[in-house]
């Protein structure tokens, strides 16, 4: 019944996932045999896993399969389809840099024992795989679980801290809340037929209100996952809790199965989208994107500024999303292709630059012990390798040329351009404006980026400890490397990557992004438009100029060099203290965008002894939104906390009258 | 692409390496009549660069390989913005491989190298100019893709040369989406060169300055190529100005004789009025506080959003 197949290959993968995962418990406090053996056999399973998804991508097919598993009348279906494979492959690809960077990572002495977080990383892998393998709602949702468990105790690795404890919660918390908007989202799709397979969901025919409540619910439990804006609360708390590895791939993987989730249902299971669905993700998504990298700007721990960074991205990618399913409701294949493109590429990307990023600030935690970025400095010299490799991923992630974050962003102002005009006046005037947006995000990434990359590794070293930071090891180098080279290839060869994505395209919205240009190396996506883009010629000619300068110079005039101190003006006492820290380097944002931030400040008075100056920036939406939620749950319990009175004769006797009352009920029906 | 479309090519780089001093010089020229005071040398410039080449290097103790590195990669990018801005002829190989967003993309590398090799030194002057740098680039940047997006709207393109192309050919007279993204335009002409209300380009106060302040480390041959490197980005942003607002005169076919005898004097009679046109802005404008520069910059980037909805308003999409 089991015959070999991309997707057996695929599940018997996963399954070696958990199984490598399974095996730490054999040894559970070796460091040494979950880093250097499991973690990279990891790797390997991730990248034979990448190889079998790639293929399957590109032969286009699509395969199901019941696996004899499960509940006894609901077994596990699995189906490997275009959309499947490309989050699978990006699921594969960048966990397997960061599995190899693990292997080097973890020591001894961080909270759970080794073997047991080797047992918890990979299940959270598999899990991950699981959930795009699903093809069945009861499966999809243990799997879902499965991942949030999982990820909750890799959050909660150092579990001895209040802090992490307390991020840990309010993840668990909120993946819970995600999960029963997605339930209940599953419970409409099925349409009265009470088939929850996926199969099922396609052939069922909605309502439009009903299939806008189950879409709409889709968003909001996925949103939730991905960190849309005001449910991301629990992103910028769990990210920089968690370890390096673990906030990686989170922010690059786990962020995107929701993406795909809502690929899923929207463009899928529901099928036929009405325009106006696609504006709540566009507004909610633009949103997103501005917020979250206004408050990138202003961090000063480096872990929760990339975690804001990743909730700008993920604003991005919802940005396309509602931009897709607006053109393809309003019957224009050929742009909703385009904007789908671009998000798809904007997911691959994210998930290396961010997982780069992240396991770059894994290396200085390691080498510092520190995550404030007042605090850091001058790591060039120490760490050139985690620096190096660092600024690749920043300079992707901050959108420039010819890196690859250039190219999804590229595709998706193409994609705002080109829209030929939407039935809907509205619509019409929203485009130009998300377009600014979108544009205007994208140059304060760059800012955010120089923040982080020049605060951490360039200038002088902020404390006397720094001295002694000390570059990654071998495995920790290979796992960045890998990551820089995915961003980089993924920026020079974009035309190969849309070749392989047209069949999501082609699956989803029923069309192929056409390549308009006959040469292999441009991109012009839009055909009877002079467009295009060729990254391999742009960097060849980058680097000629760069190169012909140098060599010009070089032979022209001579190449002395002295060194000397830093002019300080005559003043004669430059400290490294006189360089900006993080808030000063924020601080244009913090007034320009003043309204967004509730902002605490204590200023000192000019008679004191020892003046200190704080500020604390905090979110609007904990105090707008989440407490204010807080309490009155806290007050509905309160009110019927009477009921728990802790005496077993009492609840003997709730039991009897329910019975009781059912019984009376059954007899009347 | 015909042999001498590489040409063509190649005369719009050398060209522009070898003008954008003679313009900055021409700029400062002009300033100094307007403001009474005896005009340097327009020949300044080009003394000026070849002093610091043939000067010793002197670089920070703390300095990394990222700081001797970014003048060549400020200098290569704003060389190949160079290319693929169409000064002269609109026939130029390299720009199916790199559009006007590319440009933009292509200026703001520059700018984050800038500010990153500014604070590789670790001192108050560098950090500060950084971050003022990117304060102006963050908004900057936005509204120079907004004025390109109108013009790439009209002529259905992101190539500059098909927009030049394009409203070149077109009847006279000017787009009102057009006429707001011009102002647009200019302001962040004005803030992307450090000219005078945002910045000023003959200052050393440190209270005011960003340019300068990023500069402070830099001597000799590292010095000379960022100067180089300012002037041809001012020179590129004229040129821009031009390719987006007066188009006429740049050869729109292939590139012969003919077409070069035409289009020279035309962008060097462009040149003399932009200069001009510059100058007597500078003159007559003072330098806003360095807190207000935001405000400067919002109002480039609303009039830029202005012009788009604008545009979208009158019906033309696409």
């Amino acid at each position: 019944m089991i015959s070999a197949s991309p997707l057996t290959g695929c599940a018997a993968l996963l399954a070696a996932w958990a199984f490598i995962g399974l095996a730490g418990l054999l040894r559970p406090s070796s460091v040494r045999f979950a880093g250097r053996t499991l973690f990279p056999l990891g790797a390997v399973v991730g990248l034979a896993l990448a190889g079998l998804a790639g293929w399957s991508l590109l032969a286009g097919g699509t395969e199901q399969l019941v696996l004899p598993l499960g509940l006894p009348d609901l077994p596990f279906h699995l189906r490997l389809d275009p959309l499947s494979s490309f989050f699978l492959l990006l699921l594969a690809a960048s966990s397997a840099g960061v599995s190899v960077f693990a292997g080097g990572y973890f020591r001894q002495g961080e909270g759970t024992a080794p073997g047991l977080l080797c047992l918890q990383y990979h299940l959270f892998l598999a899990s991950m795989g699981w959930v795009m393998l699903a093809d069945d709602a009861y499966g999809f949702m243990v799997a879902w679980e499965a991942m949030a468990l999982s990820s909750y105790f890799l959050v909660t690795t150092q579990h001895r801290i209040p802090e992490i404890r307390r991020a840990g919660f309010i993840y668990l918390l909120m993946a819970h809340l995600g999960a029963i908007a997605i339930l209940l989202s599953f419970g409409v799709l099925q349409g009265g037929s009470w088939q929850f397979t996926f199969d099922a969901m396609r052939a069922a025919h909605l309502s439009p209100a009903w299939a806008a409540a189950a879409f709409l619910l889709a968003l909001v439990g996925f949103g939730v996952k991905a960190g849309l804006v005001p449910l991301h609360i629990w992103l910028p708390e769990a990210h920089p809790a968690a370890p390096s590895p673990v906030s990686a791939l989170m922010s690059g993987v786990m962020l995107k199965t929701a993406v795909y989730g809502l690929l899923r249902v929207t463009l899928d299971l529901l099928g036929h989208p009405a325009w106006w669905w696609g504006l709540v993700p566009l507004i909610l998504g633009l949103f997103t994107a501005f917020y979250g990298v206004v408050f990138a700007a202003v961090q000063t721990d480096m872990k929760r500024l990339l975690a804001y960074s990743s909730i700008e991205n993920i604003g991005i990618v919802f940005t396309g999303l509602g931009l897709s399913v607006i053109f393809l409701g309003a019957g224009m294949q050929a742009v909703a292709a385009l904007a789908l493109l671009a998000t798809l590429y904007h997911c691959l990307n994210h998930a290396f630059m961010k997982s780069l990023l992240f396991l770059g600030t894994g290396s200085v935690l390691h080498a510092t012990g520190e995550r404030n970025l007042g605090r850091l400095g001058g790591l060039i010299h120490r760490m050139p390798w985690v620096a190096w490799l660092t600024l690749v991923g920043a300079l992707a992630i901050a959108g420039l040329p010819p890196l690859n974050g250039f190219v999804s962003e590229w595709l998706l102002l193409q994609s705002f351009l080109f829209a030929d005009r939407v039935p809907h006046e509205f619509v019409n005037l929203l485009i130009p404006m998300g377009m600014a947006l979108v544009a205007l995000c994208a140059a304060l990434a760059g800012y955010v980026m120089v923040k982080f990359f020049g605060v951490i590794f360039l200038g002088q070293p902020r404390e006397a400890t720094l001295a002694h930071a000390h570059d990654c090891g071998p495995l920790e180098r290979l796992g960045l490397a890998w990551l820089a080279l995915g961003c980089l290839l993924l920026g020079l060869l974009p035309l190969q990557v849309v070749a392989a994505l047209s069949a999501v395209t082609r699956q989803l919205v029923g069309t192929a992004v056409p390549q308009a240009a006959s040469q292999w190396w441009l991109l012009a996506p839009v055909p009877g438009r002079s467009v295009s883009y060729g990254p391999l010629v742009f960097l060849a000619a980058t680097v000629g100029i760069v190169a012909l300068t140098v060599l010009a110079v070089r032979l022209t005039y001579h190449q002395r060099v002295r060194r000397a101190a830093a002019w300080d003006c005559g003043f004669g006492l430059l400290t490294p203290r006189m360089q900006d820290t993080a808030e000063g380097f924020g601080q244009p944002i913090r007034n320009i965008f003043q309204s967004f931030f509730q902002i605490e400040r204590e200023l000192p008075a000019p008679s004191d002894r020892a003046p200190r100056y704080r500020i604390a920036i905090a979110d609007r939406f904990w105090s707008a939104v989440y407490e204010p939620l807080g309490r009155s749950v806290q007050r509905m319990a309160n009110a019927v906390a009477f009921l728990q009175q802790g005496r077993i004769s009492v609840y003997l006797l709730y039991s009897f009258v329910t019975l009781v009352v059912l019984l009376a009920l059954a007899l009347l029906a | 692409m015909r042999p001498e479309d590489w040409l063509t090519q190649l005369l719009e780089i050398v060209a522009a390496l070898a003008a954008a001093p003679l313009f900055l010089g021409w700029v400062n020229q002009c300033r100094a009549w307007l403001q009474n005071r005896r005009a340097p040398s327009v020949w300044l410039p080009y003394r000026n660069i070849r002093k610091l080449f043939h000067k010793d290097a002197v670089i920070a103790q703390n300095a990394s390989r990222f700081f001797r590195l970014a003048p060549y990669i400020v200098f290569g990018t704003m060389a190949l913005a160079a290319a693929i801005i169409p000064s002269m002829g609109t026939r130029l190989p390299l720009v199916v491989s790199a559009d006007a967003i590319a440009l933009v993309g292509l200026f703001a590398t520059a700018r984050v190298f800038m500010s990153l090799a500014a604070m590789d030194i670790g001192t108050a002057f560098g950090t500060l100019g950084a971050r003022r740098e990117m304060m102006v680039g963050f908004l900057a940047e936005p509204a120079l893709l907004m004025v390109i997006f109108v013009a790439s709207l009209l002529s259905a393109s992101t190539a500059l040369p098909a927009i030049t192309e394009h409203l070149a050919t077109q009847t006279l007279g000017l787009d009102p989406a057009l006429a707001f993204t011009a102002v647009a335009f200019t302001l962040v002409l004005l803030a992307e060169n450090a000219r005078i209300p945002v910045d000023n380009p003959s200052t050393h106060l440190e209270l005011t300055m960003i340019h300068e302040a990023m500069l402070l480390e830099y001597s000799a041959r590292h010095l000379a190529l960022m100067e180089w490197s300012a002037a041809l980005k001012l020179f590129n942003y004229a040129c821009i100005g031009f390719a987006l607002f007066i188009p006429w005169g740049v050869a729109t076919g292939h590139i012969g004789p003919l077409g070069l005898i035409v289009a020279i004097p035309t962008l060097a009679l462009k040149l003399l009025l932009a200069g001009g046109g510059l100058a007597l802005i500078e003159t007559l404008s003072a330098k806003l506080r360095v807190m207000r520069a935001p405000e400067f910059l919002a109002s480039a980037f609303l009039f830029a959003v202005l012009g788009l909805l604008v545009h979208v308003m009158l019906g033309g999409r696409g």
